[in-house]
Parts: C-alpha cells; structure tokens; sequence
C-alpha cells in the first residue's frame, strides 16, 4: 500500500491525556465512598414534611424585629464583634509575620546556589510544623480553653482568633511570598544584600497586593469566627443570635443576619479598594 | 560628568576585584543530568579594572561565565579564585560580604513592577546600607538627588518618580543599569546590557557604563551579543562557543574569520538582530508602548 505524502506523517497524541483522564477516574472513584460516608441525600430536604417545616422556620422571619432598645443592643454587639475580629487578627498578624519570613524559601542565601544548608532547611521545617499545631486546633476550643482561664467576654475570642489565625495567616502568607516572581529578590541577595532588604525591597512590593486581599479576607472571616465564638460566651453578635435562638424569635435573628450580612458587604468594599489602591 | 556618589568615596580607593579561571566546569542547576555543562574548562585570567566584552552566540554559556564569576553558580570542577581566594571556600558571610563587592546585573531587569525608579535605583546601595538607613529610605528616600544623577546619566531623569511597570522595556533595562553607578560593588559583571535598546541608546549606555567604570577603576565585564558595539568600545574582547573559550583578544586582532568561526551555524546572530534569542519579556519591548507585567 503506497502511503500518500498527506499519511506520512503519524497522527500526534497529546501525551499529558492518558495521565489527566486517569487522574479524573481516581478522583470520581475515591468520590463515592466519601458521599456514602456523608450520607448524602440532599432529596430529603425537598420531601413534602420537611418542606412545610423550612417554610415554618423562614415564615417565622417576617416581620423583622425593629425596636430601638433591640437595635441599640445589635449595634452594640456589632461593635463588639468586630473590634474582637479586628484585634484577633492584627495580634494573628504579629505572631504571623515573623513566621512567615522564618520559613520562606524564597530568602534563604544558602539556596541561592544550590542546595539548602541543613540548619536552615531544619529551622524552616521547626517554623512549619508550628504553624501547623497554631492552625489545627479550631477557634471554637481555643475559646472554651480561655473561657476557662480568663471568664466570659471578649478577651478569649481575641485569644483564639490570634491563634488559630495566626496559624492560617503564617502558612498562606509564607505560600504568597514563595509564589511571587522571585527575580528581583534573589537578584538583591546576589548582590550581597540581606534578607530583610531583599525582603522589603523586592519581595513585599511583589506580593503587597495579594497579601493585603488574603489578610481583609481573613478579617472577613474573623468576624463570622467571632460570632460563632459568641455562642460559647465571648459576647458580640453571637451571644445576642444565640439568646434570640433560643427564645425562638425569628424576627430577631432576621434582623441580626440581615446586618451580619451588610458587615461582610462592607469588608468586600474595603478589600477591593485596598487592592486597587495597591495596584 | 561623572557620578560621584557620597558615601561611596571612600570604596573608590579600595582595589578593584581581579579574576582567574581555570579549566571552569560549571552546570545549570535545573540542567538534566547528562546534558551538556553550560561551561565545559574555561580558563580566564582577568586583571583589577580590566573592561572584557564576551560575546558569542546563544547557548554558549556567556549568562552562566558571568553567573560563576559572581558567586551565583557553583563550579563542577575547576577553580575560580577572586583576589587570590577561592569564593567557596570563604564562610558564609564572608561569602555574602564578597557578593556585596560584586554587581551582577541580569539580562531581565530585576525590577519589582510597583516599585517607582526611585527606590529601585537607591536599592543598588543596599549592600553598603545598615537595615535601619534602608527602611527609613523606604518611607523616604535617602539620597533623591544621587539617583537623579545616576538616571541622567542614562537619560531618564525625568522618570524619577514613575512606576517601573509604566516604563517601557529599553526604559528599564537602563535603570537596571543606573542600579550599577550607585552600587558600592568593584566588579560590574553585566548580562546583555543592550538587548533592548534602539542602537542610539546602545551607544550611550554603553558609553556611560564604560566611562563611570574606568572613573572608579572598577573591573568591567559585559556579554553583548551586538559584535560591532563590543569590538568597537572594549579592549579585550572574549569569544565563548559551547562553554568553551574560542578566542581571548585584543580587539584590534579580532578578525572576521575568528567572528565567522564563533557563529557558524549561527550566522543570522552575526548579521541580523540583537534581538533573536532573548526571553519574551525583553522581546516585547518596544520604546514607544510600554510593556505590560503582569500585577497579581
């Protein structure tokens, strides 16, 4: 059979398909024992008696709760939440910073031209596993150790915000600094700078923005932390969901969601700002 | 008019760095293993405040010669020895304190994007700054007028207080050489200083970087891939092919049989463009549109 010039060449394959096709059988196959696990069912919540049970609940929403005395002690509990959030994180920030630039690979002089040395390869795991204890113990157990240790109040959501937070911001502040063009940094390590000049020459202003959107993100989430912390008694917001839960008062709690919601809508607005300023 | 920097005056006097190399084996560090080593026994002899021009064509190991020199690739085998001592025997910050005396400028300026001129050119006198000094010259920078002088030099004074990422490619690519002028270092080992600038701005720069040296008596050392500027400004000039040294000159004995021999096969690097192999961020740079980084 002679083979026109058209055939001569052989039909190309995408090489990297097999890997990704196989790659996506294993995640599907390892998917459905954790939904077994999970029990997941999602068409009970549309079965008939349950229906008429959410609609009782979100019924019980309307009319929202509006008297002074009440909005006065929402605005009150709204301050508390998010000074508590505010000051949780930037006490995060203190203990995350150094941590941080202790396990970035990025400013390490001896990987500068080879391998790492073992003591700062050593130091930079210690940092790690650090941060990895701080982050792995949830906010909510923190609190109820310092509830404990220090009473009621918002003191031991500060504390437990600090350090959980502390543990998440560490890690993905170390993760930003390490993604981030490295060009101009080691190119000041080269020339015989040090590290913290490198640092803040090179490696902060590359990555000012990302950091600043990931650490109001976090405040974000500090604030929904410290009204779920209000429940095991740190005061804020939480407490105030929590008493009107447990009186059954819908209207009231409609309106507590209603600002926790305007709250996460203004720290959008800030995130953003703050990133187009840095850009 | 020449920059004299304060501060830096007293670095003048100090001997600049001389070289040797022998018999320099030296391996990218993501190189495959069996890949040929981007240097394969170079043996250089350069002497303090000698300016040497290595040209060649791409792939020749011209970025990895200067990379070994500057204490940024370690060798396979060989010696390299700056001021009689070997560099990697020195403890780590003696080795550190060396670098300082060494300026390495790379083929993509080393310029973070939201950083403005200003602070990125006073960053080339980190290495002679405490901590405190270079943090308070962030809040506000130290010495305005030095920078001004170095950029005026290179025709950009008007850009002091622009962002690197505003500027165009050849914009850039001049004030990481003006980083040069402010740098207490006693050896300029720069990469393709010329890659992206228009060939009027090619001879001024290069001018301005060969007088400022010679002023300090500092050892020059630049890979140019434009053979007309490096025969035309150096006195020594140094061809390498394949990691290997294939001529060390005097520019007047350059002839073209030697040029002809160093870029066989790679004729069109000889006749046609400065431009043909370099990474596509210098590639975009067009003096007129400014180039486009990517802020995350």
């Amino acid at each position: 059979m002679s083979s026109t010039p058209q055939t001569q060449h052989p039909k190309l394959r995408d090489p990297d398909w097999t890997r990704r096709w196989l790659g996506f059988c294993v995640f599907v196959v390892l998917l459905w024992p954790i939904l077994v696990a999970t029990e997941f069912k999602p068409w009970i919540l549309v079965e008939p008696g349950n229906l008429k049970i959410s609609g009782q609940f979100l019924s019980s929403f309307w009319p929202l709760e509006t008297n002074a005395e009440f909005l006065t002690m929402v605005a009150q509990g709204t301050w508390r939440t998010v000074a508590m959030a505010t000051v949780g994180v930037v006490l995060a920030m203190l203990v995350a910073c150094p941590m941080a630039l202790l396990s970035c690979r990025v400013l390490s002089i001896s990987a500068l031209c080879g391998r790492m040395g073992w003591l700062p390869f050593g130091v930079r795991l210690l940092v790690r596993w650090v941060l990895i204890v701080l982050r792995s113990v949830p906010e909510l157990v923190w609190a109820l150790v310092f509830v404990r240790v220090v009473g009621l109040g918002p003191t031991a959501g500060v504390l437990a915000i600090a350090l959980t937070y502390g543990g998440m911001l560490g890690k993905v502040y170390g993760e930003i600094l390490e993604s981030s063009d490295a060009h101009a940094t080691q190119n000041l390590l080269r020339n015989g700078g040090s590290r913290m000049q490198a640092f803040f020459y090179a490696l902060l202003p590359s990555s000012s923005s990302e950091l600043a959107s990931y650490t109001v993100y976090r405040w974000e989430c500090a604030i929904r932390s410290s009204v779920i912390l209000g429940f095991v008694g740190a005061g804020g917001l939480g407490q105030q969901l929590d008493n009107s839960m447990k009186m059954f008062n819908g209207g009231e709690v409609a309106t507590i969601l209603l600002v926790f919601m305007a709250l996460v809508a203004i720290t959008e607005r800030i995130s953003n700002w703050l990133r187009s300023s840095l850009s | 008019m020449l920059l004299a920097a304060p501060g830096c005056c007293n670095l003048f006097q100090k001997q600049a760095l001389n070289f040797q190399l022998s018999e320099v084996v030296a391996r990218h560090p993501a190189a495959r293993v069996g890949s040929p080593a981007a240097l394969q026994g170079v043996s250089l002899s350069i002497a303090a405040g000698e300016h040497l021009a290595v040209i060649g064509p791409s792939g020749a190991g011209k970025t990895s010669l200067l990379h070994v020199m500057a204490c940024a690739l370690r060798l396979d085998s060989g010696r390299l020895e700056i001021q009689g001592q070997s560099p990697w025997q020195l403890g780590n910050s003696a080795l550190h304190q060396l670098r300082g005396r060494l300026f390495l400028a790379p083929q993509v300026p080393p310029l973070p994007p939201r950083q403005r001129v200003v602070t990125s050119v006073l960053a080339g006198r980190l290495p002679a700054m405490s901590l405190w000094s270079s943090l308070r010259s962030l809040c506000y920078p130290s010495d305005i007028s030095a920078a001004q002088q170095a950029l005026a030099q290179f025709d950009l004074s008007d850009k002091l207080f622009e962002r690197v990422d505003r500027l165009s490619g050849g914009e850039r690519q001049r004030v990481g050489l003006a980083r040069a002028l402010l740098s207490p270092a006693q050896a300029w080992l720069v990469d393709e200083p010329l890659s992206a600038l228009d060939p009027i701005r090619s001879k001024q720069a290069l001018q301005t970087l060969i007088d400022n040296a010679r002023a300090r008596g500092v050892t020059l050392v630049a890979s140019l891939h434009q053979v007309d500027m490096a025969l035309a400004h150096f006195n020594r000039v140094v061809g390498l092919r394949e990691g290997r040294v294939l001529f060390d000159l005097p520019a007047a004995l350059v002839t073209a049989e030697h040029l002809a021999r160093l870029y066989k096969q790679f004729e069109h690097e000889l006749r046609g463009g400065p431009l043909q192999d370099l990474p596509v961020a210098a590639l975009q740079a067009d003096p007129v549109r400014p180039l486009i980084m990517h802020c995350r």
